[in-house]
């Protein structure tokens, strides 16, 4: 299902001259909303980004239209949303270049398609003495599973450090790859540093030693459009809602073979071929893994808001939010006592600082008063924050709807937080 | 220590404040006048973990008022700080009985704070408040 989004006007901006941001705009409701009273100035995107209208009219026609339970239906409403859910699953594999509908699995989220592949992929195939290999700068998305994997099975988490500047310390990578590393998972843009990392060459490097990668799409996959058959990607995790669509929905890309090799991670409806009280069978993928009704409207908004990214055009949705950054690491820069976290020469746009002498809840708190939203505290990586040797930062994200009046309102609510703090 | 306060006096001073600028600027005051926390107090044993900030709480009695508590708090974030001493005011000098009946987040739903005061984590004044009513309860049973 394919709602068109409104037409770009033009030559509104400079650099990149059709991406008219006012007319993006136009089509999230909710931008023009005031928060406490002010303009809203939305800075919060990597955490969940504003839904289009157009997302938002496709699950509703869903429901208003011809809405019912997919699969064996054999009437015309259920014939067809069965229709829209696969259109949706394709829709998703062609969004990151997958070879197959097939080696899509819809998930609730990026954390529930990790926990998928850490159960059924790492407890059939991994053991005690095996050996996973994570960064430093993970969201505990791709911590926690893992660990929990290496409570139930005895395998060993490596820690592949970074550097300074936020980029993985590739040396040390390297040399943790050994013929006993089964698994590479790490992020492919750091939630917090906007770290992006060099996946193609990480996906050879884990290959050359026999082992699965695995990248935590999340961030990237909205700032950047993967392609997980030129990453080479063995499993790959992405998530609707930081995508401008809906919540509850997000999908696992495994290469078919693999998933054929997994058994199932929730047992119900929709995932078995044949059931008996002595013996039951199960449905091949991604059906195996689809447990129970799936989120039916939810797959639709997913499909809606990728259509909506694609009229107009990931690339320069991605030009204008690398121009974005760069405004807003220039004007950032220089407020005195700002300490940027995140400096890798491939970094996706989000910003994430420490003002001297100043608590990041303390400066939060006073930019939401004045209509800011940005996130503030160790953004669901606390070793990070540990390796960075602070317990908070802020961090300012940028979407295909932000603008560079939003980061001057930024600059100027620090400068105000500031005054009233010191 | 802070001065002891009511829910009601709390509401009234936050009337008399006109904009929200005033209200958090009255807040980081109240932080700023806290007295420098005791050494003891930044002990691990006393810290209330928050995503965003941490808290530090200890209860003593309240040589004042047979029966009844006082608390003393402190925070690394200075606005935390200076709710968490709007709460020590608040909740300091009373029995255990009056501590586990103030409605003190109806109190701060009113005054458009209850922001802060989300368990899951967040601030840790959360967490504050409910430590200060497992300390009270522990005590009225004691």
């Amino acid at each position: 299902m394919s709602i068109p989004a409104s037409s770009p006007a033009t030559g509104v901006q400079q650099s990149n001259d059709h991406y008219d941001v006012e007319a993006v705009r136009a089509d999230f409701p909710i931008l023009a909303k005031p928060m406490n009273g002010k303009k809203l100035v939305f800075l919060d995107s990597a955490a969940s980004a504003q839904k289009p209208r157009q997302m938002l009219a496709a699950m509703q026609a869903l429901y208003e239209d011809h809405y019912a339970n997919i699969h064996r239906g054999i009437y015309d409403f259920s014939v067809r949303s069965t229709d829209d859910y696969d259109a949706a699953r394709a829709r998703v594999a062609r969004f990151i270049n997958a070879g197959h509908p097939g080696e899509i699995v819809f998930t609730r989220n990026a954390t529930e398609a990790m926990n998928l592949v850490a159960v059924a992929w790492g407890r059939t195939h991994l053991k005690a003495g095996d050996e996973i290999i994570v960064s430093a700068m993970e969201h505990h998305a791709n911590i926690v599973p893992w660990q929990m994997l290496r409570e139930a099975t005895g395998i060993v988490l490596r820690v592949a450090p970074i550097k300074p500047d936020g980029s993985l310390d590739w040396d040390v990578f390297s040399k943790l790859l050994n013929e006993r590393t089964k698994l590479v998972a790490m992020t492919h843009m750091s939630n917090v540093l906007g770290t992006i990392t060099p996946a193609k060459e990480i996906a050879r490097a884990a290959h050359a030693v026999g082992a699965k990668v695995l990248f935590d799409g999340s961030q990237f996959a909205v700032h950047g459009g993967a392609d997980v058959r030129a990453i080479d990607a063995d499993f790959y995790t992405i998530t609707a809602h930081k995508l401008y669509g809906p919540n509850g929905i997000g999908a696992l890309y495994a290469k078919r073979d693999i998933l054929e090799s997994m058994p199932p991670y929730q047992g119900g409806g929709d995932m078995i071929e044949r059931v008996t009280w002595e013996k039951t069978t199960y449905a091949a993928p991604p059906n195996r893994f689809e447990a129970g009704t799936p989120a039916i409207a939810e797959a639709i908004g997913f499909a809606a808001a990728l259509d909506y990214m694609e009229s107009w055009g990931l690339e320069r949705i991605m030009a204008h939010e690398r121009e974005l950054l760069e405004i807003a690491t220039a004007r950032l820069s220089a407020i005195p006592g700002l300490t940027i976290y995140g400096t890798a020469p491939q970094k996706g746009a989000v910003i994430s600082f420490t003002i001297d002498g100043l608590h990041a809840l303390d400066v939060g708190a006073l930019l939401d008063r004045q209509g800011i939203a940005v996130r503030v505290g160790q953004h669901c990586a606390e070793p990070l924050m540990d390796f960075l040797g602070v317990h908070s930062t802020i961090r300012a994200s940028f979407a295909m709807y932000s603008t560079a009046d939003e980061v001057e309102a930024l600059a100027e609510g620090l400068e105000k937080a500031r005054k009233m703090l010191s | 220590m802070p001065p002891s306060l009511t829910l009601d006096e709390l509401e009234e001073n936050f009337d008399l404040l006109g904009d929200w600028d005033e209200r958090y600027q009255y807040i980081i005051d109240l932080g700023r006048k806290l007295p420098p926390a005791p050494p003891a107090l930044h002990d691990e044993a006393n810290l209330v973990r928050g995503c965003q900030s941490k808290v530090w709480l200890i209860a003593e009695p309240d040589a004042a008022r047979p029966g009844a508590l006082k608390f003393v708090a402190d925070s690394d974030s200075i606005i935390v700080k200076g709710l968490a001493a709007l709460l020590v005011g608040l909740h300091s000098g009373l029995t255990p009985a009056e501590i586990l009946s103030l409605p003190v987040e109806e109190s701060f739903e009113r005054l458009d704070l209850k922001k802060f005061l989300s368990t899951n984590r967040g601030s840790g004044l959360g967490a504050m408040i409910q430590r200060m009513r497992q300390i009270a309860s522990a005590t009225a049973a004691a």
